[in-house]
């Protein structure tokens, strides 16, 4: 093991053990790490992005347990044993990209990208709890992420398409829509 | 993932194979893959071991002299490697300027603050330490009092005190465009029927990319070299830069950028931090010193924009004619402006005649003054001369209303037509293949102009407030200079690959898949071949940045004039292999045969390659081994494209909320590659512009402190602010190959006008007067308040 510098351990950083992408995960952290910072420095997870930093932007954004979350607002010691999605586990090999994913490039949902990652969590979880979203709800649904590049025109058009193909694969397996 | 499954077009191919089989199609881009699935690698993905990571000390008095710097708690902190001042960074031997620029900047520079701070966030010292974590510790622990002198603020303050922003400089003025002797100027309104004087006002808003600014430096003390990682706008410009600045040769240093978070012209130029960091990294040697900038750091000091002002005077006859204009333009460029002084007059006097013809040669005079002030330092942003449009268009209605005429019928009477091109502009701009009249025209239409004006009096008769507003105008892309050439080298590997280096430095303007459509059509090779590089000063050509809306045209001229170069090349050994003449080879989808004999003998461009490459006996002594290319285009000094936006608007009188009804846009940027980009284009700059005029405002009080310093205060729209947007297109090809424009800054120029005027217009039957921005709720109120 190579030499660490003494200031990787303090003596004040504690074990948080999590799952990750639904591997079962356990960094070293000091107690004021963000969970944006020990996803990105600990895990190498660098597809979460840090934007302002306090809670504005939504590029950080993972989900908890199934819910949207701002990972800049959470310090890792907090999300001890939850389960997190950072966007590297909506397509874990790269191949099948998820509905979500898919519709942000086949709707030019992104030019730099660099909030994409927050958008499409954030789209994935209000698509989960809005199946038939309204285009009002759409926008409202997103205003939690910042995107200073496309106009958000693509993204709207992105999230509607993806819940006319979340909707039409629902009816086609036979589940019962949302009421 | 396989390449083919990425970029498998997603609608039928239209016509045969060959050339336009992917120029022209909204193909989804060969970015996204990446960049969607969280794979892309902006600047702090590079987590290099050993990494130093950098925190800024900053001024927080706008103006004083530096009474105590006391670093050593600082130093002795845990995990700090160095802490470094003005005393270790400034030299006398430092270069500022920039290629673009020249040198001879007025603007004094410096690293660090050195004796004196001129603005509130100018950075002091930078401490470098194990973690960033560290590094804002024990810069926190840096002892620093200011002794405050009064700041200069306002511009016309500045123009009036004593005070120096730069006390080396004999006044506040960074740099004026002054007046011009113009025979018969004079007399051109001393015989017009009409001379209306109008000033418009535009605030402060800033570039805010969603990716801050970032950088990693590492100095090899036994090599000598310099290794840079930049979130920039292209590699070139900033290796140029640090050579001039450290005095070392160019070739010591690498710059390296890689997939970046927007920019909007902030990253264009590295500024004083990055400058801080390389000068760190020298001094520490070996190991990389990472600085990545926090939000609140990129509002107070990332570079600033806007804040202006237009007095324009016009003269006009009683049918609405533009006979003359004489334009004074004020700007505050702030106290360390990039580049050069900071002034967009210059160029905004250029621009100011726009889609007019006015009274011909002489009509037209401009004067700018750009001022500094106890302020962050203005920055190039999207369209940075933008206040010629933003003026001329909110004059254009009011000229309109003085003398009883609808905005749209005084554009139609002044605007210039397809057959009196080319066309001389009164600043000597000399316009060939723009369209105004007809982007006026379809706008009107898309937008059902005639119909609103009847909906807009039914509405008001029940007391709603309904606007609709035009903006014309003619975005210039420049080719003079440094900004005349781009650059394409194109190697078919061995194995018929074809991997292409461009001069660009894409920050999301889709260059991985326009630049593959140009070569996949012009070789005639399938697209998921080819690679586009970018973004490394040591395998990719020279090039002056990825800025000024220049790709398009310039960029694609040379991927034309490369791809059409190696499409020889590869005709002549294909057509030594199938023994006819490289004249008779059609290539298509990667593949060679004979003209008109589909069913013929056939070579892949991999055995083409192959025989280049490793079979060279066999090539005879006439051809070239090997299949490179390198093509450099230049471009004509200016190029032009155009737009007209159209929106509408209704003003609630008890909220002074501003709704957009509409919004449509009719642009034209000769033949598009991608128009789904060219669209996606339109659409960022507009939403920035809709930021700007409604919810965006970066506000200093008296003292010089900004007071809008984090995403709280400083507000950017959201998608539920942002309407969906209608396009036109008109289709005026260019001169340059292939018939592009560039029109990555125009979303952002006319759009602010066009909402101004909506919304002057919807407030016109309460004889509001608007002439500032921006326009949030109680703004508005204000003005309905406080009219007739």
């Amino acid at each position: 093991m190579p030499e660490l510098p003494a200031v990787a351990d303090a003596g004040t950083e504690v074990d948080v053990a999590l799952t990750v992408n639904g591997q079962p995960r356990r960094v070293r952290v000091e107690p004021r790490k963000t969970l944006a910072d020990s996803l990105r420095e600990d895990l190498r997870l660098t597809g979460t992005h840090v934007g302002c930093e306090h809670g504005v932007c939504g590029a950080c954004t993972v989900l908890m347990d199934g819910e949207a979350v701002r990972s800049c607002l959470l310090f890792a010691v907090q999300v001890r044993g939850a389960d997190i999605t950072t966007v590297e586990g909506l397509a874990p090999d790269g191949a099948a990209l998820s509905p979500v994913q898919r519709a942000f490039r086949e709707h030019h949902g992104l030019q730099c990208g660099f909030c994409t990652p927050g958008f499409v969590i954030s789209a994935t979880a209000f698509l989960a709890a809005h199946p038939q979203p309204t285009d009002t709800e759409i926008r409202e649904g997103l205003s939690g992420n910042l995107c200073r590049c496309t106009g958000y025109q693509g993204i709207v058009r992105a999230v509607r398409a993806a819940a006319a193909e979340l909707a039409a694969t629902e009816d086609a397996s036979g589940r019962k829509g949302p009421a | 993932m396989t390449s083919d499954s990425i970029l498998t077009p997603p609608s039928q191919l239209r016509g045969g194979v060959g050339a336009g089989r992917w120029i022209g199609q909204r193909l989804p881009r060969r970015e996204d893959p990446r960049l969607i699935t969280g794979r892309g690698r902006y600047i702090d993905d590079h987590q290099e071991a050993g990494t130093l990571h950098a925190a800024f000390v900053r001024s927080s008095v706008a103006r004083g002299r530096i009474a105590a710097l006391d670093t050593s708690a600082a130093l002795a902190a845990l995990g700090v490697v160095a802490v470094l001042t003005a005393a270790d960074v400034n030299s006398p031997s430092h270069q500022f300027w920039h290629t673009v620029m020249g040198p001879g900047e007025r603007t004094p520079g410096r690293v660090l603050a050195d004796g004196d701070v001129r603005y509130v966030g100018e950075p002091v010292a930078v401490v470098v330490a194990e973690s960033r974590y560290l590094a804002e510790d024990a810069a926190e622990l840096v002892e620093l009092e200011i002794d405050p002198l009064p700041p200069v603020v306002d511009v016309r303050a500045a123009l009036r005190t004593e005070e120096r922003v730069h006390p080396e400089l004999d006044s506040n003025v960074a740099e004026a465009l002054p007046e011009m002797e113009i025979p018969g100027f004079a007399e051109r309104f001393a015989g017009a029927a009409h001379v209306i004087s109008e000033t418009f006002h535009q605030h402060r808003y800033v570039c805010v990319p969603m990716e801050t600014r970032g950088i990693i430096a590492t100095w090899d003390p036994w090599t000598q070299q310099l290794d840079i990682v930049l979130a920039a706008q292209g590699v070139h410009e900033p290796r140029l830069f640090y050579a001039r600045m450290l005095g070392i040769p160019e070739d010591s240093i690498r710059v390296r950028q890689g997939d970046v978070g927007g920019s909007f012209g902030q990253k264009m130029f590295p500024m004083r931090e990055e400058h801080a960091i390389v000068i760190a990294a020298r001094v520490i040697g070996e190991r990389p010193v990472k600085w990545i900038e926090d939000r609140i750091e990129n509002l107070i000091s990332g570079g600033h924009a806007r804040e202006e002002s237009l007095k324009i005077e016009v003269a006009v006859n009683n049918e609405g004619v533009l006979l003359a204009a004489r334009a004074h333009h004020l700007e505050n460029v702030g106290a360390y402006p990039t580049p050069g002084n900071g002034a967009n007059g210059p160029t905004a006097a250029g621009m100011f005649p726009g889609p007019y013809r006015w009274g011909g040669p002489g009509s037209v005079a401009y004067t700018s003054q750009a001022i500094y002030t106890n302020t962050c330092g203005h920055c190039a942003y999207r369209g940075p001369w933008m206040m010629e449009t933003v003026g001329r268009e909110q004059m254009m209605d009011v000229v309109a209303r003085k003398l009883g005429m609808d905005p749209l019928e005084i554009r139609r009477r002044n605007v210039i037509s397809r057959d009196e091109l080319p066309f001389t502009t009164p600043t000597t701009m000399v316009y060939e293949t723009v369209s105004p009249a007809e982007t006026l025209e379809q706008a009107a239409e898309l937008i059902g102009y005639e119909q609103f004006r009847r909906d807009q009096e039914k509405a008001r008769a029940e007391g709603r407030l309904l606007g609709i507003g035009l903006s014309l105008y003619v975005e210039p892309q420049f080719g003079f200079g440094s900004l005349g050439t781009e650059a394409a080298t194109i190697r078919v590997e061995v194995t018929g690959k074809v991997t292409v280096y461009m001069s660009t430095g894409g920050h999301g303007q889709s260059i991985e898949t326009t630049m593959a459509q140009i070569v996949a059509d012009e070789m005639g090779v399938a697209i998921s071949d080819i690679r586009i590089i970018q973004g490394d000063t040591q395998i990719t050509p020279y090039g002056a940045g990825t800025a000024g809306s220049r790709t398009g045209a310039i960029a694609g001229g040379a991927a034309h004039a490369a791809a059409h170069a190696m499409r020889e090349k590869v005709a002549a050994v294909a057509g030594r292999l199938l023994e006819v003449s490289p004249g008779d080879i059609e290539m298509a989808s990667s593949v060679a045969m004979v003209k008109g004999d589909p069913d013929g003998p056939k070579v892949t461009l991999a055995e083409i390659a192959a025989a280049a490459y490793l079979n060279t006996d066999a090539l005879g002594p006439d051809l070239e081994p090997g299949l490179e290319v390198s093509k450099r285009y230049k471009a004509p000094q200016f190029m032009f494209s155009n737009a007209c936006h159209a929106v509408t608007v209704e003003v609630d009188r008890v909220t002074g909320q501003v709704r957009i009804l509409r919004y449509v846009i009719s642009e034209d940027c000769g033949n598009m590659i991608n128009p789904m980009i060219v669209e996606g284009q339109i659409a960022g700059g507009i939403a920035q512009a809709i930021g700007g005029v409604f919810y965006e405002h970066m506000i200093y009080d008296s003292d010089g402190n900004p007071l809008t310093t984090t995403f709280m205060d400083y507000l950017l729209p959201t998608a539920a602010e942002i309407p969906d947007f209608e396009y036109g297109h008109v289709v005026t090809p260019s001169n340059t190959p292939g018939g592009y424009k560039g029109l990555g800054e125009g979303g952002a120029i006319a759009s602010p006008p066009a909402l101004l005027n909506a919304v002057s217009d919807a407030l016109a039957p309460l004889g509001v007067t608007l002439t500032e921005q921006a326009l949030s709720p109680d703004k508005i109120l204000t003005l309905i308040d406080t009219a007739g």
